[in-house]
This record gives structure tokens, C-alpha cells and sequence, in this order.
């Protein structure tokens, strides 16, 4: 079996602050595959957001790559000039974020707006212009011909969404990260531009890297799981696997939290208690410790590493035969 | 002067926005580094001032002392002396007096009359928000130094008139700055709700207006301050402002024309008066417009 | 593309702002004490018997009431005629050819000047926010506009005359058509004095608008295709942060035109702001009405420029 296409592999990343340097990232590891969907989740601060900085070498001007790899095909991205690394952005990995509303530059043309990462890659004019009409239609945007004379001012939110996607696979890359690309949009839209990326990731054989705090969206695009927490990955496993036997305190604490459709009588949510940590005051140990309601003395002593537990990857001492049946809402915290 | 200084950018209307008669509102000033130094500057100008108007300095202001004319900076003349022998340090110290006594007086009047003239326009709407928006509209045509020339020569000379000079070409200003928060603050639901319900629109003004639109006149004030002592300086250097032998610091510029050549002080401190002056209003501006905004007052 | 609406509703309010300008110059002018005849015959007025004087009122038109005199000026103005001057004698409109070129030509240079420099040191604060240069140029701007341009124009007065034997020419005026050089040496330094503010203020409007930019979306967006970074800068950021510079620097070149009296007095110029206020001094009405009117109208026409600019660069504000 070959190497994964996308791989980060003990990824830190520091911000320098007034107090000192901070670290954001705290070793993540992650890899996905040609036409294959990974979910990272976590609530904000947990990392998942500068993740995907990080792999796109976006991070802001005040922050670095401290250790660890960040591999496409084989080559270190992390380890590349940042003039090398800009050939590779947009050709060979798209980007799509979060606000669609605010994401178009609102002075520029739909049709130059796509075009642009064409031609920055090498592409010729006319061969540029040809595939912006094909792409705005792949993703299944009315007339294209007539589209590329817009402004985005005059498209809706989800269609505005389209053509940032379209801006992402115009290239043809080989990777697709979304940093929560549905989360400003409403429900229906939602579904669509979910069913659109599904489309896409297979006829494209994109590596699609998902960013979200939505388990409800995980659940319906990810082929695996990462879920982060404190700079950390603390559980990586299929999709499947996971919302059945989560094998962190962590993910069952937010598997808990989610509402079931088919229960008009349920109990409140139960919540996962205490406050996310801080980073720049992370305890000894484990960092969700003060949280855990699995909580043992080890986990105040050392921080674990991410072990296979039947199939799944979690940092956790305490394996799922052991953990109390409390819930999470009881839990007390430090 | 080629621009009004209006504040752009006035801190958004928010449900509960920092008192501008709080005590902490100095400190937060005083917290930042600029902020610091404009208030230090300005609160030396003010005792300048003072000891210009109180006569407490060593030499006379206006006596002329033909032996000791056009010395240089000295231990007896700190700043030199002018082309009649006239201590400069002393002169400087009533010009300091005679911008700060106009710059006051006249923003105080144009706040006052353009805050009364813009929150009514704002919050009674109608006609009378037409009629002042049409006469801020037709001031803001002229330009500022044009309009002061003009009413100064309409009043004559004195620094009474030149304070009403300056009154007139703020007074937009000011109707414009609290016209805006205004008229968002009235046309939110809550001001609406409250209207239904009757309370009287006096209440609604002192409890839910005037505290919106305070902060963003108060920086318009120290602003304004700044640039009435520019225009102050302005007018009497065209000969148009104070009148000789009294001092003022753009008197003292025009004089220095014909002397600065062989006696470089004459122009020099007289016009680093007028610059300190006006670069610490404006930081001091500044450092109320941040302390001020509701966005940044939580950190 | 631009609504006909907009248009001309944007022209009524600008001819209304130029009615009230008049109509208030004019009562202004009014109540200051003595008239068009203490002011050509100065104290000799007082020697006059009353039939010379209702001559004379008569010849002047201003026997007729306030409204009538207002209704005459307007109506001979709209044709052309705006009086006569009392000093001159001169008709008003031949001074007001002589000396709004000299202005113009002074504030556009300025202009050109201050908005250059203004960019560039914007853009220079504004790509490298909290930086050595940035706090540099925001330094120079703030000295910028607290130097007064009374205190600049005397000093590069002084400097000149002490280093070049420079002094300005209180003779006759160079027009540009006659010679360029003759000319420069005349509208440069002036030009530059008033360009330092100008820049200054263009400088902060590009500054806070790009760094603003900076951290809009649409430049992330921009920079994950890969795009050079002079491209995101040019493209992504500056473009949009012109919208609002145009804005601020047209209304700015407004307030130019008419804010030239101190740089023309100090230099020797005999512009609009220097034909102003002899007249203003010499209670030359006719003059000082024109020269308000004349200023308020460039300032009016200015605006209404920059409006229509901003319309036709803000694809936003186009009717989709």
C-alpha cells in the first residue's frame, strides 16, 4: 500500500505573543487519501482551523511552523520556501472557507475571480477562460456564460459558495481543504454543496480534508474522523466506528450532546461540563483531565499518545470497558 | 487646512456604551502610551497658559527693549528675543494663552449649538431634520479658513470675534457628528418600543441618546480644539485675529518674515508651539476615540 | 448603468446648496457695516448731500430691498455678468479669468503631488502594519497635518531665500501657456507646502483602508489560489481600499480649491484665495460674492464628481 497523498505527521505550530511563544499545534497527526473524506472536529481553539493554515502555509504573519511534516506526493511542504510552496497553493491543494458572503473580492468579476488561479498557474488566457465556464457549470451553476460577467453582489449565498469551490477545483488539485464551508449557509443549501463536494471528491479523486464543529455534517460526508482538542489530535477513526464506539471521554462526550431526531421525550442534553482549556495554561497532564468524567490519576500525571483501540486511534488512559457510566453532565470539574 | 476634520469613523451605537463622565475614562487615556504623552502635553499647555494670562514670568510680554533686540536663546531669554527686544518664551506663553482662550470658547459654542442643532434633527426628523441638514450641507461648501475669513471680517477684529468665527465653521461639524448616532439609536426597536409606550421623549433622549452620541462628540471636541487653534493662528497671521502689540503665535510667525533669516528662534518657537499644541489634541483625540469604543472598551 | 434618478436628484440638491450659499453670502455681506458707497468714496461718503446719495444708491441698485438686489445679482450672474469691481473697476468676471487658473493649477499640482506620496507611503505603512516604517510614516503624517501652512510656507520662504537667493515674485504672474518653467518656478514650492497636508491625509486614508483590506475574506481567498503576492495587493487589497481613498482624496481637492488664500498670500500668487481677500479687506462686494460663489461651485461640481466616481468604481452600487 502507497503513502498517503496528504500527510502531517507531528505538526507543531507556534504564535508569538507578547507572554512568550504559544503553542497552537502540539503534534498532529493526520493523512488522507485521493478520493477520500477526512472530518476534523473540535470546538474553537481546539487547532482545527490553523491545521489547515498550516498545510496551506496561510498562517498568519505572527505564527511558524515550529517541527513536523507536512507531506504531498512524498515532498515536505512544511520544509519549502514560501515562494515554492505558493505553486503548489491553489494548483495542487484548493482552499474553501467559511463566509461565502464575504469570501468574493465584491469588485471583481465572477469569471476573472476564477480565472485568476489559472493563470497564476501557468495557465493561458483562452485555455483559462474555456475552463471557468466548465468548472462554474460543474458545480452546477446556471449559464456560466453570462455568470462570468457577474459580481458577486448579484449572486445568492449559495451560489456564491459554488464558485468558491469552483475557484478551488478550476485547478484540478489534488486536495480540497474546506475550513466550515456550510456553516453561514441554511439547511437546504447546506445538503446541496455537501452532495456537491461528495460529487466532486469522486469524480476528481480529490483528498478532501472537512473542517467543522457539526457533527450532524460529519456524519453525512466523512469517510474518517479526526477529533482535536488542545492542539492535539485525541481520536482518529472511521466515520462509522466512531459515532458507535467513540474510544475517547472526549468524542462521547459530544456524541452525547447531540439531539436524537427520533425521540420527541428526550432528557435534556447532557453537556460536557467545565470550559474548554486555555492554551496558554495547559495542565500537566492530559489537557481534558479537568473535564473527564473517566478522570484517573494517571491522567493528571502524563499526557497519553494517540493507541490503536480496536481499530481506532485515541490518546486516552482510560480504555472504553473501564470508563463509569456516569454522565458527562456530572462531572465534575477541577 | 484643506480638510474639516470630521471623525469617520464614530463608535458604533451600542446597547450600553462606556460613560464619557466616567473617572475611568482618563485612566484608559492615560493607559496608553500616545495617551499618556497628549495628556502630560496638553495639561503643560494649559500651565503655560495660565502663567501667560497671570503675568507670573520674568520678563514683560510686550515692553520693548530696543538693546536686547534679536538675541538668541539664552539664560535670560530662553527662547531669544524678537525685532523690538520682547522676550519670545514670554510672548509665547500669552500666544499659548490667547489660541487656547479662543480654540475653548469657540468649540464650546459650536459643540453646544451643533449637538443641539444635529440630536434634534436626528431624533425629531421631519422638516427641521431637512432644514439643518441643508444648512450643514451649505457650510460644508466653504471651506473652513474661507468661512472664519469672511464672518471675521463681517465682525471685525477681537478675539471674541474671531471665537465666533470659529463657532460658525464648527457648528456643522458637531450637528453632523451627533445627527448620525442619533438617528441609528431612535431607529432602533428599542427606542421605538419605548415611544409606544409613552415615555416622554425628554427621558428618552437623556437615558438613550445623549449617552450614544456623547463619546463620539467628545472626540469631535479635542479635535475640533486642535484645529480651532490652527485657524486661530491662521486668521491672525493674515492679520485678521488678534491685534498687536498683544501676542499670539501666528502674529509672532508673520513677524518673524522679515527676521527669520539672520534670527532663526523668532520663527522657530513660536510655531512649535502651534505644532505641539496641535499634535497632542489630536492624540489626546485619539486616545478618547479608542477608550471610547464600545469594541475595544471590554479588553 | 448610473440610475437617472440619482442623477438628478443629486444635481437639485447640489443647485439648492449653491442658492443657499448665495443667499447667505449675500445677507452676510449685507449686514456688514457700510456699503458699495463708503467703500469706493471711503470717508469722503460722509460729505455727500442726500440727492448724490440716492444717485449714487440708484446707480449701485441698492436702493431697490434685499430680495430684489438678490434676484438681479442671480439673474445676472446666470448670464454672465457678475458686476463690476469697486476698486478696479474692472468687470469682475475678467478678474475671475485671471485668477481661477492660477488656483486650479496650484491645487491640482498640490493635488498630484500629496496624492502620490500619500499613496505610496499608505501603502508602504499600510502592507507592514506596526512596523519601523509604518510607525515612521504615521509619524510624518501627523506632523503633516499640525504643521500649520502659514508656519511651512514661511519657512520654505526663508529657506529658499537663504540658500537659493529664491525670492517670490510679486510681479507678474507666468501662465503655464507662456512657460513651463517660468510657471513651475513659480506654483512648485507653493504646491508642494500645500501638498504636505494633503498627503498627509491621503497617507492615513490608504493606510487604515489597506490594512482593513488586508484582513477582509475575499484576500484569503485570494491568497489560497496562489496568486503573487503583488497581485493580491494590487488586485485584492488596494482595489478595494481605492473605493474609499477616491472618496476622501475628491472631497479633499474640494476643500483645496478653496483653501489656498494663506499659500497664495505667503507666495505672491494672485489666485482665487489672494483676489478673495484683497476684496474681503476692501469691501469689494461684487468680487467677494463671486469669488464665494465661484468657490462653492468648484466645490459643489467636485463632489458631484466624486460621487459619480465612486459609482462607476464600486460595481456594487450599479443596479444588478
Amino acid at each position: 500500500m502507497s503513502a498517503p497523498l496528504l500527510q502531517v505527521r507531528g505538526l507543531h505550530t507556534a504564535v508569538r505573543t507578547r507572554a512568550g511563544e504559544l503553542e497552537i499545534l502540539r503534534g498532529v497527526d493526520l493523512a488522507v487519501d485521493r478520493g477520500e473524506t477526512l472530518a476534523v472536529v473540535g470546538e474553537s481553539g481546539s487547532g482545527k482551523s490553523f491545521t489547515a493554515l498550516s498545510i496551506t502555509g496561510l498562517l498568519p504573519s505572527d505564527a511558524a511552523i515550529t517541527a513536523g511534516q507536512v507531506l504531498l506526493d512524498g515532498r515536505d511542504l512544511a520544509a519549502m520556501p514560501a515562494k515554492e510552496r505558493r505553486t503548489i497553493r491553489g494548483a495542487e491543494i484548493g482552499m474553501v472557507y467559511q463566509d461565502p458572503m464575504t469570501s468574493l473580492n465584491p469588485v471583481m468579476r465572477i469569471g476573472v475571480q476564477v480565472a485568476e488561479g489559472l493563470t497564476a498557474h501557468g495557465w493561458s488566457k483562452q485555455a483559462a477562460r474555456a475552463r471557468v465556464v466548465e468548472v462554474l457549470g460543474e458545480v452546477g451553476l446556471p449559464s456560466p456564460e453570462r455568470l462570468v460577467r457577474l459580481y458577486p453582489h448579484q449572486l445568492s449565498g449559495g451560489m456564491r459558495q459554488r464558485v468558491l469551490i469552483a475557484c478551488a477545483i478550476a485547478p484540478r488539485p489534488k486536495a480540497l481543504i474546506a475550513d466550515e464551508p456550510t456553516t453561514a449557509l441554511d439547511v437546504t443549501v447546506q445538503q446541496q454543496i455537501l452532495d456537491l463536494v461528495a460529487r466532486l471528491r469522486d469524480e476528481y479523486g480529490l483528498a478532501v480534508i472537512w473542517i467543522t464543529h457539526d457533527l450532524g455534517v460529519v456524519a453525512r460526508i466523512a469517510d474518517r474522523v479526526a477529533v482535536m482538542y488542545a492542539g492535539r489530535v485525541v481520536e482518529l477513526a472511521d466515520t462509522g466506528t466512531l459515532f458507535e464506539h467513540p474510544t475517547h471521554p472526549y468524542t462521547d462526550g459530544l456524541l452525547r450532546s447531540l439531539p436524537t431526531p427520533d425521540d420527541p421525550h428526550q432528557a435534556p442534553l447532557p453537556q460536557i461540563g467545565g470550559v474548554p482549556v486555555s492554551l496558554s495554561a495547559l495542565p500537566s497532564g492530559c489537557p481534558f483531565a479537568p473535564r473527564c468524567p473517566q478522570r484517573v490519576e494517571r491522567c493528571e500525571a502524563a499526557e497519553p499518545d494517540l493507541v490503536d483501540r480496536d481499530g481506532s486511534l485515541a490518546a486516552c488512559w482510560v480504555p472504553p470497558e473501564r470508563w463509569v457510566t456516569a454522565t458527562t453532565s456530572e462531572a465534575a470539574h477541577a | 487646512m484643506s480638510v474639516l476634520p470630521v471623525v469617520t469613523d464614530p463608535p458604533a451605537a451600542a446597547a450600553a456604551p462606556p460613560a464619557v463622565g466616567d473617572a475611568g475614562l482618563i485612566r484608559r487615556v492615560w493607559r496608553d502610551r500616545n495617551g499618556a504623552v497628549a495628556l502630560v502635553v496638553t495639561g503643560l499647555l494649559i500651565v503655560v497658559a495660565l502663567l501667560g494670562v497671570t503675568g507670573l514670568l520674568p520678563h514683560d510680554p510686550i515692553a520693548q527693549a530696543p538693546a536686547d533686540r534679536l538675541q538668541g536663546p539664552s539664560g535670560t531669554y530662553w527662547f531669544g528675543t524678537d525685532q523690538f527686544g520682547r522676550d519670545i518664551a514670554a510672548r509665547v506663553a500669552v500666544g499659548v494663552w490667547t489660541s487656547l482662550r479662543v480654540a475653548v470658547v469657540s468649540v464650546a459654542i459650536a459643540a453646544f449649538i451643533g449637538s443641539i442643532l444635529g440630536i434634534s434633527a436626528g431624533f425629531f426628523r421631519g422638516w427641521l431634520d431637512q432644514v439643518v441638514s441643508r444648512f450643514v450641507d451649505i457650510l460644508f461648501a466653504f471651506p473652513a479658513i474661507l468661512l472664519a475669513l469672511a464672518v471675521v471680517s463681517a465682525l471685525g477684529n477681537g478675539w471674541q470675534n474671531t471665537a465666533i468665527a470659529i463657532a460658525v465653521v464648527y457648528t456643522p461639524i458637531f450637528a453632523r457628528v451627533s445627527r448620525g448616532p442619533t438617528l441609528s439609536v431612535g431607529a432602533s426597536e428599542y427606542v421605538k418600543a419605548q415611544r409606544v409606550l409613552g415615555i416622554p421623549p425628554w427621558r428618552i433622549l437623556l437615558r438613550h441618546i445623549l449617552p450614544n452620541v456623547s463619546a463620539p462628540i467628545v472626540v469631535q471636541i479635542t479635535l475640533a480644539l486642535s484645529w480651532a487653534i490652527l485657524t486661530e493662528s491662521s486668521l491672525s497671521f493674515l492679520g485678521l485675529g488678534t491685534q498687536p502689540p498683544t501676542a499670539s503665535l501666528g502674529l509672532m510667525v508673520a513677524d518673524a518674515r522679515d527676521t527669520v533669516a539672520t534670527a532663526w528662534w523668532t520663527l522657530t518657537f513660536p510655531a512649535l508651539a502651534i505644532i505641539v499644541a496641535v499634535i497632542a489634541l489630536n492624540l489626546l483625540g485619539d486616545g478618547l476615540r479608542s477608550a471610547l469604543d464600545p469594541r475595544r472598551s471590554g479588553q | 448603468m448610473l440610475s437617472w434618478r440619482w442623477f438628478v436628484a443629486r444635481i437639485g440638491g447640489a443647485v439648492i446648496t449653491l442658492i443657499g450659499v448665495t443667499v447667505v453670502v449675500f445677507i452676510v455681506l449685507r449686514t456688514i457695516p457700510g456699503n458699495a458707497i463708503t467703500a469706493s468714496l471711503g470717508i469722503e461718503s460722509g460729505t455727500l448731500t442726500p440727492a448724490q446719495k440716492a444717485s449714487l444708491e440708484h446707480f449701485y441698485g441698492i436702493d431697490k430691498p434685499w430680495v430684489a438686489q438678490l434676484w438681479t445679482w442671480i439673474t445676472g450672474a446666470l448670464s454672465g455678468n457678475l458686476g463690476i469691481s469697486l476698486t478696479s473697476g474692472k468687470t469682475v468676471s475678467s478678474l475671475l479669468r485671471t485668477a481661477l487658473p492660477v488656483t486650479v493649477e496650484l491645487a491640482v499640482l498640490a493635488a498630484m503631488i500629496g496624492t502620490a506620496a500619500g499613496l505610496l507611503l499608505g501603502v508602504l505603512a499600510g502592507s507592514r502594519p506596526g512596523k519601523v516604517g509604518d510607525s515612521a510614516t504615521q509619524g510624518f503624517a501627523l506632523l503633516g497635518l499640525a504643521i500649520p501652512e502659514f508656519v511651512l510656507g514661511t519657512a520654505v520662504v526663508a529657506i529658499l531665500a537663504q540658500a537659493f537667493h529664491y525670492f517670490p515674485d510679486t510681479g507678474t504672474f507666468v501662465p503655464l501657456t507662456q512657460s513651463v518653467s517660468g510657471n513651475l518656478s513659480q506654483v512648485l514650492y507653493p504646491a508642494l507646502v500645500l501638498a504636505v497636508a494633503f498627503a498627509a491625509n491621503v497617507m492615513r486614508t490608504t493606510r487604515s483602508e489597506y490594512v482593513e483590506m488586508a484582513g477582509a475574506d475575499y484576500v484569503r481567498t485570494a491568497e489560497g489560489k496562489g496568486l503573487r503576492p503583488f497581485r493580491v495587493r494590487s488586485a485584492h487589497i488596494l482595489r478595494n481600499a481605492m473605493i474609499p481613498i477616491v472618496t476622501l482624496t475628491g472631497i479633499q481637492f474640494g476643500y483645496l480649491l478653496g483653501g489656498t488664500v494663506i499659500v497664495e498670500q505667503i507666495f505672491a500668487l494672485p489666485g482665487l484665495g489672494r483676489l478673495l481677500f484683497t476684496s474681503i479687506s476692501n469691501r469689494d462686494y461684487p468680487v467677494v460674492q463671486a469669488c464665494v460663489l465661484v468657490i462653492a461651485v468648484l466645490f459643489v461640481v467636485v463632489n458631484l464628481a466624486v460621487d459619480l466616481l465612486y459609482r462607476v468604481i464600486d460595481p456594487r452600487t450599479r443596479a444588478s
